[in-house]
């Protein structure tokens, strides 16, 4: 561990590697997480499905590219279905559990990762897969640090995939009602917002964003039937941590823990990378925790 | 106790001894069924009649593993290099020393699992909902993670467990008779809680968690016990299971959030949270059902199992004596005045 610690020291361009690594790999986690931190405000219902989400897009695209579709183009018809895929289990399960208590949207959408999960690994098998997008790569300080070209295209479609989200947020009749209904559902309604169909919207979107997502990972990283769980631990990391309703606080969390988590992988080793996680979750609640505590002060 | 429940419960008691006997081949699975009673028992406790639904309690469970197994393996070895060797020191127990060392880890695992409850209940009880949920599920995967990166107990590879000495079929029955009786108990053992104050403090913490703390309970006491009587409890399932199966490892047998963890929470909720057969009811059925996809199912399991959680959850809520409940009012000594079904429909919340 020290070691390593030094290595970072005597020489600064490793830093500079685990940071280009952190931050594309940070952009996709931004996106599951915002695509996640949408559903929770709008719905109050909380996907623990979205890292399979970002599975079935991926494996949806290493489909396609099989059949000859470049990746990158393969995002928008990936989105698209996943956008009708997202509609079908909104009308099946999400929008009966919206009225229910909270926990019941959690077990539910946990038995759709479970079924989703064990569905791609019977259609693909439980091999690592990854899709060959055909990009070189840059070299850096004289091949100190290099990076592939393509995780530099990622970083920016997924910038331009938060962009459009933002402005279609702003500026669409549809990101208007999406807003109008998160705060407050009952007024939204009074005032001819058919709810029902933007909760059905906001759904779909998400999960047209956690398959473009998902393509986007099958060309920088793996795909695994069963990774997708550490995809929704994450995104429920970066969401606790920034909070709902400021999205480019969610932008910023994801950036930074693609960062740390680069970082506690090379300083305490790849088996790690996983407990860092699910650490970070634990002390952010604890730090929340201490927070209320001094909140609760005047009722003791 | 009436008398139709006593003959009930003494039928389920002589079933129970029975089955081993009857159908010897199949003790190991029946011995499961018990631990899986057990943890819907343990389950409901929290999620049922608290209302905290954690979908980490599968953490006492491999806590009581590896403390019996540390316990039992360290009176006699030392555990690093037993663990190191990975079953190449070819280990003997004398049966004093393999009992003894069973005894003391069974108690120092249902006690070590108390104390860690209460540490994370002073950590993780301030959240609610959701967010509890999550906290727990974090700390299961915490504890498989940090237990398969630690070498001590053997890391990811697990440790072979002491072999139990005795005849062939003599560890099945024992194991069989030793999970029955941790369940039986536990049911027990509830039954009585549920009868007292307790359950009425702990129920009151479900419906309305600020009221009663305003009318002076003290929850944060009350929830720190409840956890801590299913931490016990799985904790002794825990070590149990661990001797049973033979050799454990941190993924698939101590702490499975995936399988036992979500099983726990999927019977509770097809037999009905909040009730004291509800649980048994549905570990019995989601048992059965486990037991037919397995074997006719193989491979589509889990989709199966996610299906029936998905259709569970959205679709049949109140579980079976939920729904008991509200179709046959008087089975649970409750008057209906007038036809019984007429009433069915306006009283689902009972």
């Amino acid at each position: 561990m020290w070691e390593n610690l030094q290595i970072l020291g005597t020489a600064p361009v490793f830093n500079v590697q685990l940071l280009l690594n952190g931050l594309t790999i940070g952009a996709v986690f931004a996106l599951a997480a915002y695509g996640l931190a949408l559903v929770w405000g709008v719905t109050s219902v909380k996907n623990l499905a979205q890292g399979d989400f970002v599975m079935m897009g991926g494996y949806l695209g290493y489909e396609l590219s099989r059949h000859g579709v470049h990746p990158i183009v393969a995002i928008v018809p990936v989105a698209a279905i996943m956008f009708g895929y997202g509609w079908l289990i909104y009308r099946l399960i999400i929008r009966r559990v919206i009225q229910l208590d909270l926990f019941t949207s959690l077990l539910a959408t946990f038995g759709l990762a479970i079924t989703m999960q064990q569905a791609m690994n019977l259609a693909f098998g439980p091999d690592v897969r990854t899709v060959k997008s055909g990009f070189g790569r840059f070299e850096l300080f004289g091949g100190m640090v290099d990076i592939t070209q393509i995780r530099v295209i990622a970083f920016g479609l997924c910038i331009a995939l938060a962009v459009a989200m933002i402005l279609f947020l702003r500026k669409s009749r549809m990101g208007q009602a999406i807003r109008a209904t998160a705060q407050d559902p009952r007024a939204a309604r009074v005032l001819g917002v058919n709810t029902d169909r933007v909760y059905a919207m906001t759904f779909s979107i998400n999960a047209a964003i956690c398959g473009a997502a998902g393509v986007i990972i099958a060309m920088i990283w793996v795909l695994q039937p069963f990774y997708g769980i550490a995809y929704s631990v994450r995104a429920f990391v970066i969401v606790t941590a920034a909070g709902l309703g400021n999205f480019t606080a969610v932008i910023v969390t994801a950036l930074g823990l693609g960062v740390i988590e680069q970082y506690s992988g090379f300083v305490l080793g790849a088996q790690f990378q996983q407990a860092t996680v699910v650490g970070l979750l634990l002390a952010i609640l604890i730090w929340r925790q201490i927070q209320l505590r001094r909140h609760r002060q005047a009722l003791q | 106790m009436t008398r139709r429940s006593l003959a009930l419960h003494l039928a389920i008691l002589a079933a129970g001894i029975a089955a081993p006997f009857l159908f010897p081949a199949h003790a190991v699975q029946f011995a499961v069924f018990w631990v899986f009673v057990l943890f819907s028992l343990t389950w409901d406790t929290m999620g049922g009649q608290m209302g905290y639904n954690s979908l980490g309690n599968i953490t006492f469970f491999g806590l009581g593993m590896y403390i019996c197994a540390i316990v039992q393996i360290g009176l006699v070895y030392n555990v690093g290099e037993y663990t190191a060797a990975t079953g190449a020191i070819k280990v003997d127990f004398t049966d004093q020393q393999y009992f003894a060392g069973l005894a003391l880890g069974l108690v120092l695992a249902g006690v070590g699992a108390v104390i860690v409850a209460a540490i994370l209940s002073w950590i993780l009880f301030g959240l609610r909902g959701p967010y509890f949920a999550i906290g727990t599920l974090g700390v299961a995967i915490a504890a498989a993670e940090l237990t398969s990166a630690w070498g001590w107990v053997g890391g990811g590879s697990g440790i072979a467990m002491p072999v139990f000495p005795g005849g062939p079929g003599m560890r099945e029955r024992f194991f069989y008779a030793a999970c029955m009786v941790a369940a039986m108990l536990c049911y027990l053992f509830l039954r009585w809680l549920y009868g007292t104050r307790f359950s009425l403090a702990i129920n009151a913490i479900r419906d309305d968690e600020d009221k009663a703390e305003a009318l002076g309970l003290h929850t944060a006491r009350y929830k720190m016990v409840a956890w801590s009587v299913s931490a016990f409890f799985l904790g002794i399932a825990g070590a149990l299971f661990g001797n049973m199966t033979g050799f454990i490892e941190p993924l698939e047998t101590a702490y499975p959030t995936l399988t036992f963890g979500i099983f726990m929470v999927a019977m509770t909720l097809l037999g009905g949270k909040g009730t004291l057969w509800g649980p048994v009811v549905g570990a019995t059925l989601f048992y059965t059902l486990r037991e037919v996809t397995w074997t006719y199912l193989l491979g589509w399991q889990y989709i199966a199992l996610g299906v029936l959680i998905i259709v569970n959850v959205v679709y049949f809520q109140q579980g079976i004596m939920g729904w008991l409940k509200t179709r046959k009012p008087h089975w649970f000594g409750v008057r209906v005045e007038g036809k019984p079904a007429a009433s069915a429909g306006t009283d689902s919340r009972a």
